[in-house]
């Protein structure tokens, strides 16, 4: 089908380029292990206190590192006009959409990995016990957060103060996300099952509906001169 | 489209007026561009050259009027319009960190066929560009870069052709290089419309030419009928009388 | 028109104080400051409902491209804001005496406070662009993601604890408040409706007019 071959196509470019130049999953990566650092360093001190904040640095550090990849996502088209090119290519423009989506899916998917990494090695926190829940977790919630982080990456690609006005538009939008990851991740790991966060999850659908078929239906709009 | 015969106008832009903000940019634009015309834009910086060519590109949209390619309104038909223009501007369109090859693979793809490694190795041929196929755009002149544009642009098999200085920052063979591809491009039956502060030679491409100043079409005539001190002479005057 | 609105407008509201200071009854707990309900309540109401004034002009804008559903949106989001920083403003006045803060971080409370953050960034939108009609464009979609953002917002509220008081109005099931109580708010509401009317109303002709000074 046309619309996923070029999907595909804009998820192979983005890799190839991001390959080659290096230039977000570097900086990114770097910036959630300088975070460990940080938080150990402002919080480590009550290793009580610590435990019970958890969950919540967890998704703090996969958020801010996050948002320096997600508010890249388009800078890359502003050179030599490319989305000037993609605009003009005839075709449903929710291709780029999708795919810039799907770039940032795995990007976000790397950082998490990493961060959870870290955070089991350094700070002793056994996700094992929350598995496979916690994955249904990061999926809905990393599905949510880079649908919009895409979609108003897009648009604050033209905007001068880009690297203020993102996290602006990004951050109160997902707090209800937030607030479902955050305590669905307590939960999980505080050893509860997976029912009991199902309103939780209810809410992660609801979202990461509402938040994909936007985007697909504006998207357009923003690609716009 | 509907019944187009050989000889209707390509372009087609009536009473066009844009404004960005308080500046209005083009006040009543009215031009007709035929198959195998190629029509030289002249005028001064900020008379809406660039903004002309954004409209008909379906980049930008009009306040008032109307203008049409082969047919389809550029801004209700959009899509159908972007199927028939190619646009050579100022951004090469290309990714710097991709090979040639890389780069025309991605556009074919993006645009819905199938890639066709050996196809587009010819492509590069025709730009003599095959032996950089594998070559990062990046490492490539200006030249270069200009004639992979253009065969990214001819992929799609494009009637119209709007250019925003076509030949700037070329040196002389490559500006030969890309009149003739023009040259052959209009033979073939399609149209041009060429925004340029070139006065020389470059403009021998044109068949006909057109000076736009302050938002106005002041001047359209035949390039045949003018010689080359004309031209400058006319150019002068109509863009001091405009200032 | 938009005079006649305002001087209804204007009417309810006196209407308003009268029901909140005459009819209503004196809280017992509580005491006078309690009455402030009667325009933090309202205000939250009719602020939500300028965010769905906002959602439908947004989206009939990047349907039609009319510059006056661009308007709407812009004047919608304007009074909503607005709305709802009183409505903040007058539950930190209600909140000091009652709990003895001025803030907490309690679920009700924030949820008004991120959809306050939300709009102010539609309005940033539009200001930190260059070009307006990409401004507009951008807004709307802002507008849209925001709107449809309310209730997940809402029911993020139900599933945390709060402190904040029980919502009365909101869930299903016969409501706790007496009579006097209900009418007292439902006149304000109504009052606080036809001002909020009456200032989109106002600010779409203030702007249609910048609109066409500039062109």
């Amino acid at each position: 089908m046309s619309f996923a071959r070029r999907t595909f196509a804009v998820v192979w470019k983005d890799v190839v380029v991001e390959r080659r130049s290096k230039e977000t999953v570097t900086a990114v990566l770097f910036f959630s292990v300088l975070l460990l650092f940080v938080f150990e360093f402002t919080l480590g001190g009550d290793r009580d206190r610590l435990t019970g904040v958890l969950p919540g640095l967890l998704w703090l550090a996969v958020l801010l590192a996050g948002l320096l990849g997600l508010g890249r996502s388009f800078v890359l088209e502003r050179d030599n006009d490319c989305w000037e090119a993609l605009l003009l290519t005839p075709g449903d423009k929710g291709a780029v959409y999708v795919g810039k989506l799907l770039g940032n899916l795995l990007l976000m998917g790397l950082v998490e990995v990493i961060v959870l990494a870290l955070f089991t090695l350094f700070m002793n926190v056994d996700v094992a016990r929350a598995m496979p829940g916690l994955l249904l977790v990061l999926l809905l919630g990393t599905l949510g957060i880079a649908a919009v982080g895409t979609l108003f990456g897009a648009m604050t690609a033209h905007v001068r103060a880009r690297e203020l006005l993102f996290p602006v538009l990004l951050l109160p939008v997902l707090v209800p996300v937030l607030l479902a990851i955050v305590k669905s991740t307590d939960a999980l790991l505080a050893g509860q099952p997976l029912g009991s966060v199902d309103h939780w999850l209810k809410l992660l659908v609801a979202a990461d509906v509402i938040y994909v078929v936007a985007g697909l239906l504006t998207f357009d709009v923003l690609l716009e001169g | 489209m509907i019944g187009l015969t050989t000889s209707d106008p390509l372009i087609q832009v009536s009473g066009l007026r844009k404004a960005y903000g308080t500046t209005l940019v083009l006040d009543g634009v009215d031009l007709v561009v035929r198959p195998g015309e190629a029509v030289g834009l002249l005028g001064p910086n900020g008379a809406g050259k660039t903004t002309l060519l954004k409209i008909l590109a379906t980049v930008a949209r009009p306040a008032r009027g109307t203008a049409t390619i082969a047919g389809h309104d550029c801004a209700r038909e959009a899509e159908r319009v972007r199927g028939v223009v190619g646009l050579l501007a100022h951004g090469t369109h290309l990714y710097d960190d991709l090979t040639a090859l890389e780069n025309l693979t991605f556009w074919t793809r993006f645009a819905g066929r199938r890639p066709d490694p050996d196809a587009l190795r010819a492509v590069l041929a025709e730009v003599e560009l095959d032996d950089c196929a594998e070559a990062r755009v990046r490492t490539f002149s200006a030249g270069m870069k200009r004639r992979l544009s253009l065969a990214r642009l001819l992929l799609g098999q494009p009637r119209v052709l709007l250019l925003d200085e076509p030949f700037s920052s070329l040196d002389q063979r490559a500006r030969k290089w890309v009149e003739h591809y023009l040259e052959g491009f209009t033979a073939g039956g399609g149209a041009i419309l060429m925004a340029t502060h070139a006065l020389g030679r470059e403009l021998d491409v044109a068949t006909r030419l057109v000076i736009l100043a302050n938002g106005r079409i002041i001047l359209d005539a035949p390039r045949g009928a003018l010689g080359a001190d004309e031209i400058h002479r006319l150019y002068a005057l109509h863009t001091e009388e405009a200032s | 028109m938009t005079r006649w609105l305002g001087i209804v407008a204007l009417v309810a509201v006196v209407a308003g104080l009268v029901m909140s200071f005459g009819v209503a009854p004196r809280e017992l707990t509580q005491g006078n400051v309690q009455r402030i309900m009667y325009v933090h309540v309202p205000a939250v109401w009719v602020a939500y409902l300028a965010f769905f004034v906002v959602l439908g002009a947004s989206v009939a804008y990047l349907w039609s491209r009319e510059p006056g559903a661009d308007r709407a949106a812009h004047a919608a989001a304007e009074v909503g804001v607005v709305f709802l920083g009183v409505n903040i403003a007058t539950g930190a006045i209600w909140g000091k005496p009652t709990w003895g803060t001025w803030w907490t971080w309690d679920a009700r409370l924030t949820s008004v406070a991120v959809v306050f953050v939300i709009f102010i960034g539609y309005l940033l939108v539009r200001r930190m662009t260059d070009d307006p009609e990409r401004g507009a464009r951008f807004a709307a979609v802002v507008g849209i993601v925001g709107a449809l953002n309310v209730p997940l917002v809402h029911f993020s509220v139900y599933w945390w604890r709060t402190l904040h008081q029980p919502p009365t109005f909101m869930k299903p099931g016969p409501s706790a408040a007496p009579a006097s109580i209900r009418a007292a708010l439902l006149v304000n509401f109504a009052a606080l409706l036809l001002l909020g009317a009456y200032f989109i109303a106002k600010r779409y002709t203030l702007l249609r007019a910048e609109q066409e000074a500039a062109a």
